[in-house]
């Protein structure tokens, strides 16, 4: 008995009933992922003039010869938003390979072949994207079904396990009808998912990025490119767009919004909280390409009398900032900036130290109105760590931090 | 209001590229020759077919930069996922023929017009090869592109040539629109062969590519479509001045048939040292702009199709099949030009054979795809467009019919 059957081999088979006789041949199957993500559930049949639908539990037996029923009431097949057609919605279009953690096209489908409760059942196993299924689609009612698998074993092949394949599918209806989940696509890497994400068409981009969670969505996002960030967020809704906004960096957020028409943006702001719609503001006041530009507001701050203990618990409180922050700033009465200490300091002192005994030596700073390519050569040429931005009268406003100097340099 | 249209002529430069290019590129060796034969051979009277030979190309390129644009995909993509493997798998294998020859044209226009200065094709066709190799492989898509519209700029070669063997540009004007037919074989198969050689299958699927990758989106379309049709104006006019040029220097002492480019150029030569000069290099120009873009665009197209790996920005280890294609296509396409007694004439015949053959297939589907509203949502050929669309179709698909059947004709005989 087979133990595989593709689905080149299954399209044309001859469907027969009880008494032996031809009903016709499988036009295409569909899985109803709600019910089973792998079992193929229907199976259409075109004899005639209408296509007729069988269940998979009216199928007796399958093979390479056709496919036999142990039951005949049949039912016209009618459009079902629920089936995942096979031949129409899978068969060379683009699906996401979790696994490999990229966009391929769908050449061929392999089923596990095997019997339950008495009768035959095709379960989807693996999509072909290889060489191997390519010869299978070429060959497919030309050459004799078994001469092809003989023919065949000297190709390589090429396939991805049924788990790791993730539907693209643009209609959020239809991707709950049909059962697609984010949940493996959540576990990827922001980078990695950015990168699919810009393989992608526009309509099935914005589906994608808006079908994320908003936590990953933002991560993903702040790793495609400008003009794509702008032009998916402007097609989500403005409730969508402003939740993924809150999560991201400021600076981010701020570079996307200069990138929309006003009305779009001003629409997102107000969408968004209060605090965090006012740094992103604050932060598109300045020039994109200017110091004040780059910058993050999400920094940490403390009065120039603090200790050791007293930057800890400030650091637990802004967990936020934390993860681009490797350095604390230090201001006087006035918040003037007064200094700055690199957070691996705190480490070598015990608490009750005054952080001003372990401020740099030297203290740099920049006008937002600078030039990016000055921030860099400041970096460079002072190894800076972060760089802190600040007005006429001494006042922070915000950072510049090494990753915001990696993406200038990239640019040029 | 001056704000709005400062916003449309930032997005027009952020968008320049594609359409210029393509359109551009059009004119490659077998076009300048299919030009300076019109000129040298015929005068004046063949410049009315330029006019609809624009609308044509217009009709045609904006339908593929409207697709790339809405859809996001490329054109081998789109008949990949709406008529299936094996029709794509066939396309891409006639446009990979055709294309091929296409290549060995362009290396021949390299080698000649370098002939004539004195350089051995041993040497000029080996090094252009590497040139081409390098630039794509060792470039990524913003800078290639930057060289590429820096190529399409020194195609005013033609026009400065043009102006300098001083042709009567009376006639010019008068028989650019006064349409002249009479019935001459010869005449005929030239005017086919003009528009004939205008839309080529390669052209579609570049195009669109480069939309795509250049990352238009519906959005800035407006734009696009005027980049698209100033392309195929500025091609035109390049055109135009070709057949000026050898109508002025060739056709009014003596008209004759000319055998190559380069034949058309020494006949500029009484006309000034610089004429001649400008039209070799605005030849070598085309040959090797050409020689660039065709293997680029044959490759990317391809993988695309059939779903490998592609893309400059790509490395060689993450898209081999791109990289190999890419590779060989100069290979073969210049080695073959080395190779003493290669029938170089019949090979570009049969490319526009198999052009001809592949052509009607990718207009048809081209057209019906974008008709469909679950692909194109608004951007649908309206009823009026559709008309012109389908008419210019069957045109273009009568005259590269009727081109094939005279080359298997020219090949046979």
């Amino acid at each position: 008995m087979l133990e595989h059957i593709f689905f080149t081999e299954l399209m044309g088979l001859k469907v027969y009933d009880l008494k032996g006789r031809k009903l016709g041949r499988v036009r295409d199957a569909a899985l109803v992922p709600l019910v089973d993500r792998f079992r193929v559930d229907r199976y259409l049949i075109g004899g005639g003039w209408a296509w007729l639908s069988v269940r998979h539990d009216q199928i007796d037996r399958i093979s390479l010869e056709g496919i036999w029923l142990r039951d005949e009431q049949l039912t016209p097949y009618h459009r079902d938003d629920y089936m995942l057609r096979l031949e129409r919605d899978l068969l060379d279009q683009q699906i996401i390979d979790v696994h490999g953690r990229k966009v391929v096209r769908v050449t061929d489908v392999t089923f596990q072949l095997h019997r339950s409760n008495g009768h035959d059942e095709l379960r989807v196993q693996e999509v072909d994207i290889g060489l191997r299924s390519m010869f299978r689609r070429l060959v497919q009612g030309v050459v004799p079904r078994p001469l092809v698998r003989r023919l065949m074993v000297h190709i390589p092949i090429n396939s991805i396990r049924w788990e790791y394949c993730n539907i693209v599918e643009a209609d959020p209806q239809r991707r709950l009808r049909l059962n697609i989940s984010t949940q493996a696509l959540e576990t990827m890497h922001p980078a990695d998912l950015a990168d699919i994400v810009e393989e992608l068409g526009p309509s099935d981009r914005q589906a994608l990025i808006g079908s994320l969670d908003s936590e990953v969505a933002a991560e993903a996002l702040s790793e495609i490119d400008p003009d794509i960030q702008a032009s998916i967020l402007e097609s989500l809704t403005e409730m969508k767009a402003a939740e993924i906004i809150e999560e991201m960096d400021p600076d981010e957020a701020a570079d996307i919004l200069a990138e929309m028409e006003e009305e779009r943006s001003d629409a997102i702001l107000e969408e968004m909280s209060d605090e965090d719609a006012h740094d992103v503001e604050e932060l598109l006041e300045h020039h994109e390409d200017s110091a004040g530009g780059m910058m993050t507001t999400d920094f940490i701050s403390l009065p120039a009398a603090s200790t050791i203990a007293d930057a800890f618990a400030a650091m637990r409180l802004s967990e936020d900032a934390l993860e681009s922050t490797n350095t604390i700033f230090l201001t006087d009465g006035a918040e003037q900036i007064t200094g700055a200490v690199p957070i691996a300091r705190l480490f070598l002192h015990d608490a009750a130290t005054p952080l001003e005994k372990i401020q740099t030596e030297r203290l740099i700073t920049i006008p937002p109105a600078e030039t990016k390519t000055r921030a860099a050569e400041l970096f460079d040429k002072y190894n800076l760590l972060a760089l802190p931005v600040v007005d006429p009268e001494n006042r922070i406003l915000g950072v510049i931090t090494a990753d915001d100097i990696i993406a200038v340099l990239r640019q040029d | 209001m001056f704000k709005r249209l400062r916003y449309h002529i930032a997005v027009f430069f952020s968008v320049i590229g594609p359409g210029f290019i393509t359109a551009v590129v059009d004119n490659d060796a077998g076009g300048i020759f299919t030009y300076s034969q019109a000129g040298a051979k015929y005068g004046y009277l063949p410049l009315w077919t330029l006019l609809p030979i624009t609308l044509l190309l217009i009709v045609t390129q904006e339908m593929c930069s409207r697709m790339g644009a809405v859809t996001g995909k490329g054109l081998s993509d789109l008949i990949r996922e709406e008529f299936g493997l094996r029709t794509t798998f066939f396309v891409m294998v006639a446009l990979l023929g055709a294309n091929l020859t296409n290549v060995m044209a362009n290396f021949a226009g390299i080698a000649s017009s370098l002939e004539l200065f004195g350089i051995s094709r041993y040497i000029s066709v080996p090094i252009g090869a590497l040139i081409v190799w390098l630039l794509v492989v060792k470039g990524t898509y913003a800078s290639v592109e930057r060289i590429f519209l820096f190529a399409t700029a020194l195609y005013v070669c033609y026009i400065v040539s043009g102006v300098l063997v001083k042709p009567d540009w009376k006639e010019a004007a008068i028989y650019s629109v006064k349409p002249v037919l009479f019935f001459d074989t010869d005449y005929i198969k030239l005017l086919i062969g003009m528009v004939g050689t205008s839309v080529a299958p390669w052209m579609q699927f570049y195009l669109q590519a480069a939309i795509v990758e250049k990352g238009i989106s519906a959005k800035e379309y407006v734009e696009s479509r005027i980049e698209v049709i100033v392309g195929c104006v500025v091609m035109t006019i390049i055109a135009f001045f070709i057949i000026v040029a050898c109508a002025g220097a060739i056709w009014s002492v003596q008209p004759r048939e000319i055998k190559d480019s380069t034949d058309a150029a020494l006949g500029l030569k009484p006309f000034g040292q610089y004429a001649y000069l400008l039209f070799c290099a605005g030849l070598l120009n085309a040959s090797l702009f050409a020689a660039c873009i065709l293997p680029l665009s044959t490759a990317y197209t391809v993988c695309e199709g059939l779903g490998f790996e592609s893309g400059v920005n790509k490395r060689w280890r993450e898209a081999p099949v791109f990289y190999w294609l890419f590779t060989l296509l100069i290979v073969i396409g210049g080695g073959v030009i080395l190779i003493p007694g290669f029938p170089l004439v019949r090979m570009i015949l049969l490319s526009q054979v198999v052009n001809g053959m592949l052509l009607p297939f990718v207009l048809i589907y081209m057209t019906i795809i974008v008709n469909r509203k679950y692909l194109m949502r608004e951007w649908t050929n309206s009823r009026a467009y559709n008309a012109v669309a389908w008419t210019s179709v069957a045109v273009m698909i009568g005259l590269t019919l009727a081109l094939s059947i005279i080359s298997l004709r020219d090949i046979s005989g």
